[in-house]
């Protein structure tokens, strides 16, 4: 049973990378904005929060200029979609291309460099149970805050009334600015949340999850972040559950080689990826589904006024 | 909204962008200028030395600062710039993928002058094989290959000397006699390095166990993190790794468990998990092939294979926690491939059924070694590809 709470302990970790930055995109797309620009920012903020480690020795701090540095850049993007009105689509790729490179170039240096001893987390007591405890709660602590993240967001965007002018924008711009709301204001807030969480998770990889930075390091989460919102339809609860499915199958298939299994391993690393496709498959089909929570104003620009 | 209240905005938003920009520019100049020592070879050529001096180039696969292969093969650069001074002129292009893109930084750096061209991966034998038949005055060296050409040749590294004996030092410290390996592309030379490290671990403790979990790919931090938790996770407490990061030593330093630099010394990265570095020093050979054209004897068409005899392959930085005995192992293992004494591929070796692939006393040559295309005794699962 041990090597199995082991697998699930890996999966939540795994998860929780993807489900910090599916929630920020979800931000974003309920407010009506697209931002394919996550790996981008995942890759800078990973850069900032593995140079700030490096620095400071605090894991927290280094969150924090993770989560800096993805707001700013989704500011930048937020400027060009929202007021300029550029495509949401080819900024939101210039964004990922922009950050790719220069996350290598800012981090020359710190391809060298290596963190102080990473501290390990438990639960008190609760770390003890027999295999609860190794699979739930020897876990960092972002892992659990991820979990909190999300119950917050559905409260937010469910139960209050800044979430209900958040959706109502994202359903129709147009209705929200005639009822005086600030959209392009509340949009551009909605695209930094949106960046900064990406950028928490672009620093959780290279401080946390593999604590050393390499050019490129984020390696497509942020690609699969962007499917989940799509796979989880907009939904907070579910993309924190696609999350934990998505680092399921990625840990699953190194889990199943070790154990011997006879998959060929090529097969196992396309595992993530048919899943999403077979997902996408499945809910495009059902067309009132996408309809009912899909934002209707996703990707489009707003000219207020017109 | 006015219309002139919106070109205000416009106005704004573009000021406010471009500070952004500027912002951002300029704080990746401030992180980026202490690491310029890199490319500053190129600026000795102007230097009024009367022979032309010889233009070297370098080809990596990787980024220089991957502190492992990369970094390898641009030690042993450095060391030729050491060793020749100014009769030489180095340069190097990292990064640089095995695809079509390859042939074409050949052709360039060819283009630029440079008279002798190393490539240090496998997948560029192919794009050199190519550019070599063209460009017939330019020398070309191939790192890992197999094919060759009368202006191109091969060499490579007995990386397997240093996989047997990290497996001596494995078999040593493993309390659950599991042992895990992360593997990266299922090529002969990599699955030949973990046979020769269950071998190694083997000649010490009979019962040991390899697990094998392969990524695809040299370099990919995160997956091969994922990979060393799944093997950790499987009961394995010793790993060690063919890809060329530190991030499986760096798996096994967060977890309490241990494991092997690769290619290069990795001991800072984790000083509690790393019991021992293989490295490959590639300075003696890119010494002798620059001798060789420089002096006029270099000659295509032949390839070389160096280990620990030759200096090229060497088992550096092992810990204090390793016992002296294990240590006193390895001295003799290396005086061993020194003097010819001791051979690793020396039967009776079994494969993963319990057939003999080698008999009694027979000795492996390096034909048989370059087609190790299955596991040996102790390693679980299945070569992928395999029928």
């Amino acid at each position: 049973m041990e090597p199995f709470a082991l697998l699930i302990a890996a999966t939540l970790n795994a998860g929780t990378v993807l489900a910090f930055a599916a929630l920020g995109l979800l931000i974003n797309e309920r407010a009506g904005i697209l931002n394919l620009g996550a790996e981008g920012m995942m890759l800078v903020a990973a850069v900032a929060g593995y140079a700030t480690a490096v620095h400071t020795g605090s894991d927290w701090i280094a969150f924090g200029a993770g989560a800096v540095a993805g707001a700013l850049l989704a500011a930048a993007f937020g400027l060009l979609v929202i007021w300029l009105n550029t495509n949401q689509v080819a900024t939101g790729l210039a964004l990922s291309l922009f950050g790719a490179g220069f996350s290598a170039f800012a981090g020359i240096r710190y391809t060298q460099e290596k963190l102080t001893e990473r501290p390990r987390f438990e639960i008190p007591g609760l770390a003890d149970i027999p295999f609860f405890g190794p699979a739930l709660f020897k876990q960092h602590p972002m892992v659990y805050l991820a979990v909190l993240l999300t119950v917050g967001i559905a409260w937010f965007l469910y139960r209050s009334r800044a979430g209900l002018v958040l959706r109502s924008i994202g359903e129709s711009p147009e209705s929200a600015h005639a009822l005086g709301y600030p959209v392009r204001r509340i949009r551009l807030a909605a695209v930094m949340v949106g960046g900064a969480l990406c950028g928490i998770s672009g620093a959780y990889i290279s401080v946390v999850y593999t604590p050393l930075w390499v050019e490129g390091m984020v390696a497509g989460k942020g690609w699969i972040a962007l499917a989940l919102t799509t796979f989880a339809t907009w939904r907070p609860a579910r993309v924190l559950l696609g999350a934990y499915l998505f680092g399921g199958v990625t840990m699953l298939q190194f889990h199943l080689q070790g154990e011997g299994v006879q998959v060929p391993s090529q097969f196992l690393t396309m595992l993530p990826y048919l899943a999403t496709i077979v997902v996408l498959v499945l809910i495009s089909r059902n067309a009132a589904f996408i309809r009912v929570n899909m934002p209707a104003s996703i990707g489009k620009p707003f000219f207020p006024g017109s | 909204m006015t219309d002139i209240s919106k070109r205000s905005w416009i106005k704004q938003a573009g000021w406010g962008s471009l500070a952004l920009a500027a912002a951002l520019a300029g704080c990746g100049k401030k992180e980026e200028a202490p690491a310029a020592a890199a490319p500053a070879a190129s600026a000795a050529a102007a230097a009024p030395a009367k022979p032309e001096p010889l233009k070297v180039a370098f080809i990596y696969i990787g980024p220089v600062g991957d502190g492992g292969w990369t970094f390898a093969h641009d030690n042993g650069r450095k060391a030729v710039e050491k060793e020749f001074g100014d009769k030489v002129v180095t340069t190097f292009v990292e990064k640089v993928p095995e695809s079509a893109d390859a042939e074409r930084v050949f052709r360039d750096v060819a283009g630029q002058g440079n008279k002798l061209i190393f490539g240090t991966t496998f997948g560029y034998m192919e794009s050199m094989l190519k550019t070599a038949a063209d460009l017939k005055d330019v020398k070309f060296e191939h790192a890992t290959g197999y094919k060759q050409a009368e202006n191109m040749r091969t060499y490579d590294s007995r990386t397997y000397e240093g996989a047997y004996m990290a497996g001596v030092i494995a078999g040593t410290m493993t309390k659950t006699n599991t042992l895990g390996v992360v593997g990266s592309i299922p090529i002969p030379e990599v699955i030949r390095n973990i046979n020769s490290f269950t071998l190694g671990a083997q000649s010490v403790n009979p019962k040991i166990k390899t697990k094998v979990v392969w990524v695809n790919e040299w370099f990919n931090p995160p997956k091969e993190t994922e990979a060393a938790q799944s093997l950790l996770n499987g009961g394995a407490d010793v790993l060690f790794q063919n890809t060329d990061s530190s991030a499986v030593l760096q798996t096994a330093e967060k977890a309490g468990k241990y494991a092997f630099g690769w290619d290069s010394d990795m001991t800072a990265y984790a000083p509690k998990a790393h019991l021992a570095s293989s490295v490959i020093n590639w300075g003696p050979y890119y010494i002798k092939a620059t001798k060789d054209v420089l002096e006029g004897t270099w000659t295509g068409g032949t390839g070389v294979w160096w280990g620990v005899k030759e200096g090229a392959i060497d088992l550096v930085s092992i810990a204090d926690v390793v016992p002296a005995e294990a240590k006193a192992k390895i001295d003799t293992i290396k005086a061993g491939l020194k003097d010819g004494s001791f051979a690793i591929w020396k039967g009776p070796i079994l494969g993963q059924d319990g057939k003999e692939v080698l008999k009694k006393d027979e000795v492996a040559d390096d034909k048989f070694l370059g087609g190790v295309k299955f596991y040996v005794k102790g390693v679980e699962g299945k070569v992928p590809g395999d029928k």
